[in-house]
């Protein structure tokens, strides 16, 4: 099996395969606890699954697209500018 | 707010992730959004064939790949028959396994539209999904069957001045079980669709709209809200056909009843920057053309 694999150009599932697209961001996603209701339509919206179950970002792999601001039903989220 | 039926549809699909974070997808890219949904609806015993679309660029650098599911790339236009090969072998060995090809539309209504249609006349058992961002996307945004009258791309400077290639009407003339649109804005009807068009045996076709950010020149935060503009306008019209019998879905019908007048979803996207009240008038007429023949469709069965 190893020889086939040595042959055939297999790639592996890894986390970070595109790089840490974290550093593309202009623009992070801030979530005001307060105004959440939790209703989750950010984490479903996510492009890239950045958003978890208990709605947290994970600003290694945001990309900073901010669809998730934009569809917040309770206006929660906002997008800050990056300090580099 | 959200309703309590949406509630109910986000318990359902499981939190088991198929794309890992991340793909060198374009921020706000409906690609990757739609490609969680499918995964998501179709689960770990799946094989994707990936012609050369946007989707085989974004899986990441050799040997690592982003995908958690066994993905096949091939040539443009060997998709469907290599789905073809794939889904017979599988079944002379007694699996079960998806075969699911991922197309572009430069992949289905262009290039690949030969081996689709052998595919889909031979009756193959797969579903074949052509997200559809309505130009050669990887390459630069070059127009392709699927590029909407009106809109400049690289190769149509001043806008296309043919039609949209009418695919859903090429492949309702093959007979397939099952064949419906979709679009990446509404993730739970788009699930929903894939796990249907999988209980069917014989090929089935899901049409999914695609926006893209850099290809229709609008900013990377509209990608869901010009989505849901395409359906809300009667652009894209939302609807599932099984064995031939048409059902308009709920959220198009609203839409035909009360339209958001279509500037609406044109403003925003910069390709239909400076269209001209002759080609706008032309699409306006096409749409509702397109609204009529599929509502007597349906009102005649």
């Amino acid at each position: 099996m190893s020889q086939v694999r040595q042959r055939l150009a297999i790639s592996k599932p890894t986390e970070g395969a595109a790089g840490k697209t974290g550093t593309w961001r202009v623009f992070k996603p801030v979530v005001d606890k307060e105004k959440c209701n939790q209703c989750g339509l950010c984490a479903m919206y996510c492009p890239d699954s950045a958003i978890d179950a208990d709605l947290n970002v994970d600003l290694t792999f945001c990309k900073g697209c901010g669809i998730c601001a934009n569809e917040c039903p309770k206006k929660a989220i906002e997008m800050v500018r990056e300090e580099k | 707010m959200i309703s309590l039926q949406e509630l109910d549809t986000i318990g359902e699909i499981p939190q088991e992730e198929y794309v890992l974070k991340c793909t060198s997808a374009c921020a706000g890219c409906s690609d990757s959004l739609a490609l969680r949904y499918v995964l998501k609806a179709a689960g770990p015993d799946t094989v994707l064939v990936v012609p050369a679309c946007c989707t085989s660029v974004i899986q990441g650098i050799y040997p690592n790949t982003a995908f958690n599911i066994p993905v096949y790339n091939i040539a443009f236009a060997a998709a469907a028959a290599c789905a073809s090969g794939m889904s017979n072998a599988f079944r002379a060995t007694g699996k079960k396994t998806n075969v699911i090809v991922y197309a572009g539309d430069g992949g289905t209504l262009d290039i690949g539209i030969q081996s689709m249609s052998g595919a889909f006349e031979r009756g193959t058992d797969f579903l074949y999904i052509c997200y559809d961002n309505e130009a050669y996307g990887n390459t630069g945004m070059q127009r392709s069957g699927a590029t909407p009258m009106g809109a400049r791309t690289t190769t149509t400077p001043t806008g296309k001045i043919d039609a949209k290639k009418d695919i859903d009407a090429i492949i309702a003339a093959h007979n397939p079980p099952y064949m419906a649109t979709a679009a990446a804005a509404y993730p739970q009807d788009l699930f929903k669709k894939v796990q249907k068009a999988l209980t069917f045996r014989g090929p089935s076709f899901i049409h999914v709209l695609a926006p893209c950010p850099p290809g229709w020149r609008f900013s990377t935060e509209k990608t869901v809200e010009i989505g849901k503009l395409a359906v809300k306008s009667g652009m894209w019209i939302l609807y599932e056909r099984e064995f031939g019998k048409l059902t308009i879905n709920p959220q198009s019908k609203a839409a035909m009843k009360r339209p958001v007048p279509l500037e609406e979803y044109l403003a925003p996207q910069g390709r239909f920057k400076g269209i001209d009240a002759k080609t706008f008038e032309t699409l306006r007429q096409h749409l509702v053309k397109n609204i009529k023949k599929l509502s007597a469709e349906e009102a005649e069965e």
